[in-house]
C-alpha cells in the first residue's frame, strides 16, 4: 500500500542498520512515548539491531493503560442507568477498572457496544431516539478533535440523546510531569507522530528549548523509525538539543488548525487522574458549558466510591518507564493478554502486551 | 490507539468521503479536513481524515534514505 510499502523496504533498512552500528555512539536511553511506537519498534525487531549501549524505554503514550480506575467506574456506573447504551472503543474492554471490566458488564447484561468511530455511536444515537447514548471518550489528542467533531454535530443535527464521559488526555503535561519526577534518565524522546499532527510539530520545542533533550517526530514505519533513531543518536553524539520532524508528510509546524479549534471550542482544559502518575495538572479535556448537554458527567451522577487499587500489578511503574515488563512478578504467569491484571497487558499497544508477544529473553 | 492509516479518497459528498485502504473501502469523515479532494490521499483515525499526506515530503524521505543505502551499500555485511 501507498506511503507504507516503501516505509518497509528491508534493504534500506539494512543500511541503516549498519550505520547506527559503525557510528560510536555514547550510552543512551531513548524513550518512544507513544504505544503505538512500542509495538511497531517490537514488531520490526528494532530493539535487536539498535547499538548495544543504546536503551529503548517504553513511555505512558497508551490511552487505555493511563486511563485511571476512577474513569473506567465512571462507564461500569452509567450503563446502569435505564435505557443507557455504552459506546466505547474496544480496547476499553477488558481493562479492570476497581469493581468490574465492561466485559464483565456486558456478560451481566447491560447493554455495552463496540465502536470504530463516534461516527458510529452518533448513527446509533440516530437509530435508538428513547435510549441515551453514552460514548466514553478516552484518548489523547489525535483522538480529541474526533469527539469534538461527534458533538459539534449532535448538536448541529439535533440529536439530544448523544452523550460523552470525556476523560481526554493531554500528552505534553504528561511528559513534563514524567520528567519532572527526575525517576528516570532520558537522553532522547522519540515524540508521538499523530499527536504532532494534530498539535503540531512546533508544541514540542519545549522538550529541547526547556529540558534540553533531542526530540524527534517519526512515523509508524520501520525505516521512520530507524531514521528517527538515528537523528536521536547523532543529535546525542554532538551534543545537540534539537526538534527534528523526519515524519514531514503528515507533521506540519502548525499541526491541524481545524482540528485544534474544534477542542478549543468543545473542551476545557482541566486536572485530570493518570494510571501510574496521579491527578496531573491541567492535563485533560473537559465538556465546556457551551456543550454540557452532552456531556455525560451533567447529565448522570457518576461519582463514584474513591477506586481501589489493584494489588501486585505495577502498570504504574512500567508507564513511569522505571522498570520493565519483564521486571513485574505477575508478568507472563499471573498476567498475560488472555488474563489481564493491568491495563498496559489489556491494550494491543500496551508495554506488558508488547513484551508478550514480541520480547526474546 | 492513535493509529492513523493512509488512505485514498475516492468521491466525496458534503462533509462524507469513500477513501479505499488497501482493497477496503469505508466511509470517513471530512469535518476536520475539509479541503480534502479527490485522489489526495489522508490519514484516517477513528473514521476522520485527520491530515493530507504531503507526497513530496515523502518522496524527499524516501530520497535520503536512498541516500544513505548507496552510501553504506559497500560497507561490508551485517555485524552481529
Amino acid at each position: 500500500m501507498k506511503f507504507i510499502t516503501e516505509f518497509r523496504d528491508s534493504n534500506l533498512a539494512e543500511s541503516i542498520i549498519k550505520l547506527l552500528r559503525k557510528e560510536a555512539y555514547p550510552n543512551s536511553n531513548l524513550m518512544e512515548f507513544c504505544g503505538g511506537h512500542t509495538v511497531a519498534i517490537f514488531r520490526s525487531g528494532i530493539r535487536e539491531v539498535v547499538p548495544k549501549n543504546v536503551k529503548m524505554l517504553s513511555g505512558p503514550g497508551c490511552p487505555v493503560c493511563v486511563t485511571s480506575n476512577s474513569d473506567i467506574d465512571k462507564a461500569g456506573k452509567v450503563v446502569r442507568y435505564p435505557d443507557v447504551i455504552l459506546t466505547t472503543f474496544g480496547d476499553m474492554m477488558k481493562v479492570p477498572g476497581s469493581y468490574d471490566s465492561l466485559y464483565d458488564l456486558r456478560a451481566k447484561g447491560y447493554d455495552i457496544r463496540v465502536v470504530y468511530s463516534t461516527i458510529d455511536a452518533l448513527k446509533i444515537a440516530e437509530e435508538n431516539k428513547n435510549k441515551k447514548i453514552v460514548f466514553f471518550g478516552i484518548g489523547f489528542e489525535t483522538t480529541a478533535p474526533t469527539i469534538a467533531a461527534s458533538i459539534i454535530e449532535a448538536k448541529r443535527r439535533n440529536i439530544n440523546n448523544y452523550f460523552v464521559i470525556s476523560v481526554l488526555k493531554l500528552t505534553i503535561p504528561a511528559i513534563k510531569k514524567l520528567l519532572s519526577l527526575g525517576e528516570v534518565k532520558v537522553n532522547g524522546i522519540i515524540g508521538p507522530g499523530h499527536v504532532s499532527t494534530i498539535t503540531g510539530a512546533n508544541d514540542w520545542k519545549f522538550l529541547p528549548d526547556e529540558y534540553k533533550i533531542p526530540c524527534v517526530l517519526t512515523g509508524f514505519e520501520p525505516l521512520d523509525i530507524l531514521l528517527g533513531i538515528k537523528s536521536l543518536l547523532d543529535m546525542i553524539k554532538q551534543n545537540k538539543q534539537e526538534l527534528v520532524t523526519e515524519y514531514l508528510r503528515s507533521v506540519k509546524p502548525e499541526g491541524n488548525i481545524i482540528a485544534k479549534e474544534m477542542i478549543e471550542k468543545v473542551f476545557i482544559v482541566d486536572d485530570s487522574d493518570w494510571r501510574g502518575f496521579n491527578v496531573i495538572e491541567k492535563s485533560g479535556l473537559k465538556i465546556s458549558k457551551e456543550f454540557e448537554e452532552f456531556d455525560a458527567e451533567k447529565v448522570f451522577d457518576l461519582k463514584t466510591e474513591s477506586s481501589i487499587k489493584n494489588c501486585g500489578c505495577k502498570c504504574d511503574e512500567v508507564l513511569r518507564g522505571i522498570i520493565s515488563p519483564v521486571e513485574c512478578s505477575l508478568f507472563r504467569e499471573v498476567c498475560n493478554p488472555e488474563n489481564p491484571l493491568g491495563p498496559c497487558m489489556v491494550s494491543s499497544e500496551g508495554a506488558c502486551a508488547a513484551y508478550y508477544n514480541y520480547y526474546v529473553e | 490507539m492513535c493509529l492513523a492509516i493512509p488512505a485514498k479518497i475516492i468521491s466525496i459528498s458534503n462533509e462524507t468521503a469513500i477513501a479505499e485502504i488497501g482493497d477496503v473501502k469505508r466511509e470517513i469523515s471530512l469535518m476536520l479536513l475539509p479541503e480534502a479532494e479527490v485522489n489526495d490521499y489522508v490519514l484516517i483515525h477513528a473514521g476522520y481524515a485527520i491530515q493530507k499526506i504531503d507526497e513530496d515530503e515523502a518522496n524527499k524521505t524516501l530520497e535520503l534514505l536512498k541516500q544513505m543505502d548507496e552510501f553504506y551499500n559497500n560497507s561490508g555485511t551485517l555485524e552481529e
